[in-house]
């Protein structure tokens, strides 16, 4: 952990592994998606609107890895004070709300044909837009506070506490009646989604699962040089004060 | 690690943070346990007997549509049929447009209000899937076999 934690040499590993991730993330979406959407057998009660699976699945599934992931980093940042882990949560987190949003939205156009509503408060749903909210939250907060040591405190601490949405989201139709079905792929007695169905699917997480990869690796080169820049025109701004 | 003040540190954070975040799970556990009632979607209709609500409540009810129950009235707009959990029953009237996966046999949330005398008046009826995919030739050959199960008769 401790070799990675250093900036410069994770900009040079970083720089060699994005485009291959980038490459493979393109061909695994199109590979899932063409299967998924085209050739994978129509469903015996949803006709081919099951299909919306292809891209809602993987995008709920990515909207709770990725706060899993920011939580984790949080977690890192705030006990053992890495530099680059409050980086990571932070790039993290527009790319997880982006993910909530689809899973939502995608949700909403399945519910009205299928179920006969866009929306309903049951617990799923309901517990997925609370994850949306903190996403929210934990932006709102790097934005409102200028301080950066003390934004990736308190943003970490948002992080923490919400992470514990994570399992209320993954349980919620287990613990309660709700209109959204039941887990299809995790859970006891192995996935209930034909293997024929359920190869591209798994292609299609394995896909955004990459897709959200290169994204952060990007996000978090990005805020590295930032960080470089704002240094060194501070410096610059002392050098200059000295000369003049 | 060779500053063992800052190990200790370090330590201490790790567990102030993990023993906050245990109670705070627990505090949310009691207060999702509290309520409970309120965050289920719906009663089924062992629950719904068994609450004797006044009249005029509005609630919603789920359960499967039970087979054979389903009549339509002549306007070809009224719907009749009955919500079964297995145990209990209860007789549903709708006028309206049913969702596409409505059928006898398929898990649905009904809302309405309760009635003393009469059928449980839904103003809203939803379906549910289950979380079975599969195509049509093997649910077809599954049947053929005479092994097909609709999931929703095992669990709702």
């Amino acid at each position: 952990m401790h070799k990675f934690a250093n900036p410069a040499r994770f900009l040079r590993i970083s720089k060699i592994i994005t485009p291959w991730c980038f490459i493979i993330t393109a061909v695994s979406l199109a590979v899932g998606l063409y299967w998924g959407l085209f050739v994978a057998p129509e469903d015996y009660q949803m006709g081919s609107a099951y299909r919306i699976i292809f891209v809602h699945v993987p995008s709920s599934y990515m909207s709770m890895f990725a706060y899993g992931f920011m939580a984790i980093a949080s977690a890192v940042g705030i006990i053992w004070k890495h530099p680059l882990a409050d980086q990571s949560a932070r790039a993290a987190a527009p790319i997880g709300a982006v993910f909530t949003a689809l899973a939502l939205f995608t949700g909403s156009l399945w519910g009205k044909p299928m179920w006969g509503t866009y929306w309903i408060w049951d617990a799923r749903l309901t517990s997925e837009l609370v994850l949306l909210f903190l996403y929210f939250g934990y932006m709102g907060v790097w934005e409102a506070i200028e301080d950066r040591a003390k934004a990736a405190r308190v943003a970490a601490i948002v992080a923490l506490v919400g992470a514990l949405n994570l399992p209320i989201i993954k349980f919620s139709v287990d613990w309660w009646n709700t209109l959204h079905q039941p887990a299809s792929i995790m859970r006891s007695g192995g996935a209930s989604i034909h293997p024929d169905m359920l190869y591209p699917l798994l292609i299609c997480i394995f896909a955004f699962n990459l897709y959200f990869v290169t994204v952060v690796l990007w996000r978090i080169e990005n805020l590295i040089v930032r960080r470089q820049i704002r240094g060194l025109q501070i410096r610059l701004a002392e050098e200059r004060q000295e000369n003049g | 690690m060779t500053n063992t003040r800052a190990a200790k540190r370090k330590k201490k954070r790790l567990y102030l943070v993990l023993t906050s975040l245990t109670i705070l799970a627990l505090a949310i556990g009691l207060v999702l346990t509290a309520l409970q009632d309120s965050i289920s979607l719906f009663l089924d209709p062992t629950e719904l007997k068994a609450r004797n609500l006044p009249e005029g409540e509005r609630v919603r009810l789920g359960g499967l549509v039970a087979v054979d129950s389903f009549q339509k009235d002549d306007n070809g707009l009224t719907y009749h049929f009955d919500i079964t959990d297995g145990a209990e029953t209860v007789s549903v009237t709708y006028t309206g447009s049913l969702p596409d996966l409505f059928r006898e046999g398929q898990g649905v949330v009904v809302e309405g209000e309760t009635r003393n005398v009469g059928p449980f008046v839904a103003t809203e009826v939803l379906a549910k899937h289950d979380e079975n995919y599969m195509p049509k030739e093997v649910v077809e050959s599954l049947k053929e076999r005479g092994v097909f199960r609709h999931a929703e008769d095992e669990n709702i």
